[in-house]
């Protein structure tokens, strides 16, 4: 059990989110950085979609009100147990009364705490996740504040060294890279872009604004012009869609996206590489890479062996722990 | 096919479009789409927008232009759905806090309030699209004179049960939300319950009728 005693605002409980209810104008929700909600869970043994506590920028500070393994993963943001400092992406356990602070973000926009078997919420239509415009799912539909309690569901965890396990997972910047890459595919209103505005989209560092949220994340740089004008009518979007408005700086919709809009699309950040979106912080340097649905196909591919291979990598660890206790895993803590 | 069209809007999501008028029939056609589309293999979910239709996919597609050409010759069929729908008719107080943009609607048209109310409350409105927010209904059969441009400066957060327009479109906020129409009334109703079966109260032809219980000044 967990009880928070200092949290940013926006910090909510959030699994992978919500399907099948698109039709009714109610959007996934979910993990932003689908990624590493799923790792977290990997860490614990818990089912990938189990809930977590999603928690966007820092400093928070949480206390454990009883022994119990947990995994962080996210940004780099200096956390310490009880003073120990923790790396980026850790299990391990915490003693009864050990307190988490997480410092300031170096590197990434979220972390993901996670407990044995998710976060003890109700499931409402098919999810844990938190919806925060219609107000339920998560804990109470709302974001989380000081006094507030988590619950594991389960009590037991993997076998776990004493001093924890970290694993590497890949960067958010390719390496010797200073933005962020996102992979996107030409949306519908692409080619009605003048041929500059296409060029500048596609070639361009556009800057991650102030105005972020789990909706969405507004970008500054060149202002994009159409060829063409006129209004669209209302029709469907999803998470990843790149959109200009009149002002001519894109807007990326994130996982509490709305299910329709109306403003002219450019591209569609590849599903892949949402979880970049997600940990990209105001100031952050962003690309757009074109891709097409073949490359995008092969993306997913990727992505999940990675987490595969992360899966067996920890079986393999967690045997010979079993094997040979401490001694074995000491190396990799 | 070139008078349809096919766009990626995400990794699995498509959106179909038509060269077609904004109006019943054609909607009708969406829905017949939609409602076939529903029941193929890899489709998650068909939804019809205003005019258009767009599809959660299983799977990245590997074939667009085979996609493309069962959607176009579904279109081109011609089949229309007509739904007989339920009539929810909702009560709207007109005006004050809950409907702050009323007499410059009524400026803007060059229409008296009491007008605007009555052009308003005239028509049973039927709803095209679900979707933009949980339970939010996108209306057809706003009379044209009660056109307006959207605000220049939108609401960062107007209230649910707000009953605004802009365009050629009216609707009633299912929750608290950014806006950039004319509030000009606020009604009583629950769009969405995620405790009902379904959580949505109104589907695509479903219709509304607006009845005026009071106007504030």
């Amino acid at each position: 059990m967990i009880e928070i005693l200092a949290i940013p605002p926006l910090a909510t409980v959030q699994d992978l989110g919500r399907e099948g209810y698109w039709s009714q104008g109610l959007g996934r929700a979910g993990a932003m950085d689908r990624r590493a909600l799923a790792i977290s869970n990997l860490l614990l043994g818990n089912a990938p979609n189990a809930p977590a506590l999603e928690i966007p920028l820092t400093p928070a500070r949480l206390r454990f009100t009883k022994r119990t393994a947990f995994a962080l993963v996210g940004a780099a943001c200096c956390a310490r147990l009880s003073g120990r400092p923790l790396p980026a992406v850790w299990v391990g356990f915490a003693e009864e009364d050990a307190l988490l602070e997480l410092g300031s973000m170096t590197t990434g926009a979220l972390v993901y705490l996670a407990l044995p078997g998710g976060m003890d919420v109700p499931k409402v239509l098919g999810s844990h996740s938190t919806q925060l415009r219609e107000a339920f799912g998560g804990y109470d539909g709302r974001v989380l504040a000081p006094g507030d309690i988590l619950c594991g569901a389960r009590r037991d965890a993997l076998a776990l060294p004493a001093a924890g396990l970290s694993i590497v997972i890949p960067p958010l910047r390719e390496i010797g890279e200073t933005a962020i890459q996102l992979r996107a595919l030409p949306s519908a209103e692409e080619p009605g872009f003048t041929e500059a505005s296409r060029t500048e989209f596609w070639s361009s560092e556009w800057e991650v604004s102030r105005e972020v949220n789990r909706m969405g994340y507004r970008l500054s740089g060149p202002t994009l012009e159409r060829a063409t004008t006129g209004e669209l009518r209302s029709h469907g979007i999803v998470p990843g869609i790149v959109q200009v408005p009149g002002g001519g700086q894109p807007i990326i919709q994130l996982a509490d996206s709305a299910t329709m809009g109306g403003y002219p699309k450019i591209a569609a950040v590849i599903e892949a590489d949402l979880w970049r979106v997600a940990q990209a912080r105001p100031g952050d340097r962003l690309r757009f890479v074109r891709v097409d649905l073949a490359q995008a196909a092969e993306a997913e591919r990727k992505a999940d062996n990675e987490i595969d291979n992360l899966r067996t990598a920890l079986r393999h660890a967690s045997e010979l722990h079993e094997k040979w206790g401490d001694h074995a895993v000491a190396h990799r803590s | 096919m070139s008078d349809t069209r096919l766009s990626i809007i995400g990794s699995r999501a498509v959106l179909f479009e038509a060269n077609c008028p904004f109006d019943l029939d054609h909607q009708q056609r969406f829905w017949a789409m939609a409602t076939e589309a529903a029941t193929w293999t890899g489709v998650r979910e068909a939804v019809p927008g205003m005019t258009n239709l767009t599809l959660l996919l299983d799977q990245v597609p590997t074939d667009l232009n085979r996609l493309w050409q069962a959607l176009a010759a579904l279109w081109h069929s011609g089949r229309r759905q007509e739904i007989d729908g339920q009539l929810l008719l909702v009560d709207v107080t007109f005006g004050g806090a809950g409907g702050p943009h009323l007499a410059e609607v009524a400026a803007m048209t060059d229409l008296s309030i009491d007008k605007v109310i009555n052009l308003h409350t005239a028509p049973e409105y039927t709803v095209y699209a679900v979707g933009s927010h949980a339970g939010y209904c996108y209306l057809g059969g706003l009379d044209p004179r009660l056109q307006t441009p959207r605000r220049k400066v939108p609401l960062t957060r107007l209230p649910g049960g707000s009953l605004s327009l802009a365009g050629l479109q009216t609707g009633v906020s299912a929750s608290a939300g950014p806006s950039g129409w004319n509030t000009i009334g606020k009604a009583d109703v629950v769009f969405f319950d995620p405790g009902r079966q379904p959580a949505a109260l109104l589907k695509p032809g479903d219709r509304i009728r607006f009845r005026p219980v009071e106007v504030l000044a």
